[in-house]
């Protein structure tokens, strides 16, 4: 039989074939459907308009709405109502809002929602997230989302995968971050586009979970359609005590076949920064000088979970942060904003001088809470720093690990932690 | 299917955030979105663009979010199609999913200039810059979405499969 990787593996399962080949089209059976604010109501006028009455598996249809949230505005609040009523309706199992919402892509792992082996569909494009357990998943837009919620099946076009090995340790201040900004660097913003992307490597599988989040958050920002870590005894350790339903752990073929194999040396790379307005724009932090910031934001689906503010803790404890700079840290989900409470860290930043913030992905897509002005520029752990991102279109976003971002508060512009510690 | 209109031509890597920025996604009525259609890259876009025009922008248009609203801001601003280099793979997605006409052609995007007239036969895949007296062929287009293109989008072949 056809060696295959991991992702083939997972997409030839869910599909009901032995063996799947890159380019073939296939009808694929999908685990966990998710829709947020912003893209969900589309879907569920979709939904309507065609005359469906039941979603598929009212425990698989997972909404979260997370964007916009605490509502921002009248719109806002009208969108969020759209999903309230729909899962009230449907007798959604998960649907979260008020002290139970999180940033979507750290709450459905926490919860054990989505597992590994799982293929999760999400109309959101950072869905790609799940890889990190050994999930096959993807962004989609709201009428993919549609159907599946209908059907609980959708079409997928095999990818190609490319693998990424690292070998070596990480050095002082590097996460998974830094890693996957370092990929975008080289291969570009549509380096991997349809394809999947798969990292390993020793460096890979001594990275914790938090960290793999980071980096397959980001494959998108590559243009892949899926980023992939082969599962281990750190996912094991993760899932085992949250997988709400069993789970699989897939693994490549040795004789898989790649269209690509890029090799790292982790001594090779220090804490990344993306610089205005691509996240393919990397650099050596210690190569950014003297850019002066206004704001820093400590959060989002990539990098606001509790190894995230547990870094930012660790730079700012007993500092402040600069002089007219505003700090917003925002805490993933209600899990971490509590966990953060109780190990002292919100002692640490407010004593610094930061906001914290109720979960929300708010000012990481210029939503709310931490809107730029003109002229202004802001370090953030997001994954984005697209023109007029995180506000007013001459705005600037630097796009770098909590590490970074939290030295670069405390010295009111961009600073590798050690200027700090 | 066949578009005659302007061409409006972008660079790379036109995001979804330029081709409708979040702060406008409180709502999903196409011509609410289509008033901010490239707004942050073209502020005269939503005003000046006729029905039928034709984008036209080097590679990955399209990426970044996932958000729907992309192409159905553009379809609603009145562009008849897109004709690019690449596409994000979510915009494609979406595109086909949602109606919007979208071609690949790397010859018709080196060629076209702001304000060209394009005929566009998306049967055919044919390209003609009136304007240049050029004529092209774009990319085929895989026969698994001219089906579904054929069938009405996506929910329509779920509809006609019997999905519901």
């Amino acid at each position: 039989m056809r060696p295959m990787t991991i992702t083939e593996k997972i997409l030839a399962k869910h599909a009901g074939l032995k063996v799947v080949t890159p380019g073939d089209l296939i009808n694929a059976k999908v685990d966990i459907a998710l829709g947020n604010d912003i893209t969900a109501p589309i879907a569920i006028s979709e939904f309507r308009r065609i005359g469906a009455k039941k979603v598929f598996n009212r425990n698989k249809v997972i909404l979260v709405p997370d964007h916009f949230t605490p509502n921002k505005d009248i719109k806002s609040a009208t969108q969020v109502k759209i999903l309230r009523d729909f899962a009230l309706e449907q007798k959604l199992t998960h649907y979260y809002e008020g002290g139970d919402v999180g940033v979507e892509h750290a709450l459905l792992p926490e919860k054990g929602i989505v597992v590994p082996g799982d293929l999760v569909i999400g109309a959101d494009s950072h869905t790609c997230t799940y890889g990190a357990l050994g999930a096959f998943s993807t962004g989609v837009g709201s009428t993919d989302l549609a159907a599946v919620m209908i059907t609980g099946e959708l079409w997928f076009k095999v990818p190609e995968s490319i693998k990424f090995v690292f070998r070596g340790k990480l050095r002082k201040w590097v996460s998974g971050k830094d890693l996957i900004l370092r990929i975008i660097g080289d291969i570009g913003v549509d380096g991997a586009l349809y394809k999947a992307m798969e990292f390993t490597g020793g460096a890979i599988e001594s990275l914790s979970i938090e960290s793999r989040m980071a980096m397959c958050n980001m494959a998108i920002e590559a243009g892949a359609k899926s980023g992939i870590i082969p599962p281990d005894a750190i996912t094991k350790a993760y899932v085992e005590k949250r997988a709400e339903r069993p789970y699989k752990f897939y693994s490549s073929d040795k004789d898989a076949v790649y269209s690509e194999v890029r090799e790292y040396d982790c001594a090779d790379i220090e804490p990344q920064v993306a610089c205005p307005h691509l996240p393919e724009n990397t650099k050596n932090v210690s190569e950014v000088k003297n850019v002066r910031i206004d704001q820093v934001v400590i959060g989002s689906c990539t990098n606001g979970r509790l190894e995230d503010l547990a870094v930012a803790a660790k730079i700012l404890k007993g500092k402040k942060v600069a002089r007219l700079v505003r700090l917003i840290v925002i805490p993933a989900t209600p899990f971490i904003y509590s966990e953060a409470m109780k190990r002292g860290y919100f002692d640490i930043f407010l004593k610094a001088g930061a906001v914290i913030s109720p979960p929300t992905c708010g000012p990481c897509l210029g939503g709310h809470m931490g809107i730029l002005a003109a002229g202004e520029r802001a370090v953030a752990t997001t994954n984005r720093n697209f023109v007029g991102r995180m506000g007013d279109v001459k705005s600037e976003v630097y796009l770098a690990n909590p590490a970074v971002a939290a030295a670069s508060a405390v010295k009111g512009k961009i600073a590798h932690p050690d200027e700090v510690v | 299917m066949k578009f005659t209109g302007n061409v409006w031509k972008y660079g790379a890597d036109i995001d979804t955030d330029r081709i409708i920025p979040a702060r406008y996604l409180n709502t999903s009525d196409p011509l609410e979105l289509a008033k901010h259609c490239m707004e942050d890259e073209d502020p005269a876009f939503a005003s000046r663009v006729q029905q039928g025009d034709i984008i036209v922008a080097e590679k990955n248009f399209g990426c970044g979010s996932s958000r729907e609203h992309a192409p159905i801001a553009i379809k609603a601003a009145g562009i008849s199609c897109v004709i690019a280099r690449s596409f994000a793979r979510i915009f494609y997605r979406n595109s086909f999913n949602m109606g919007l006409p979208i071609l690949e052609s790397d010859e018709a995007v080196d060629t076209a200039s702001r304000g060209d007239v394009l005929e566009v036969d998306m049967d055919s895949g044919k390209i003609h810059n009136v304007t240049k007296g050029l004529r092209f062929k774009a990319r085929p287009v895989p026969p698994f979405m001219q089906e579904l293109i054929k069938a009405g989008g996506l929910m329509e072949s779920i509809r006609k499969r019997g999905g519901i």
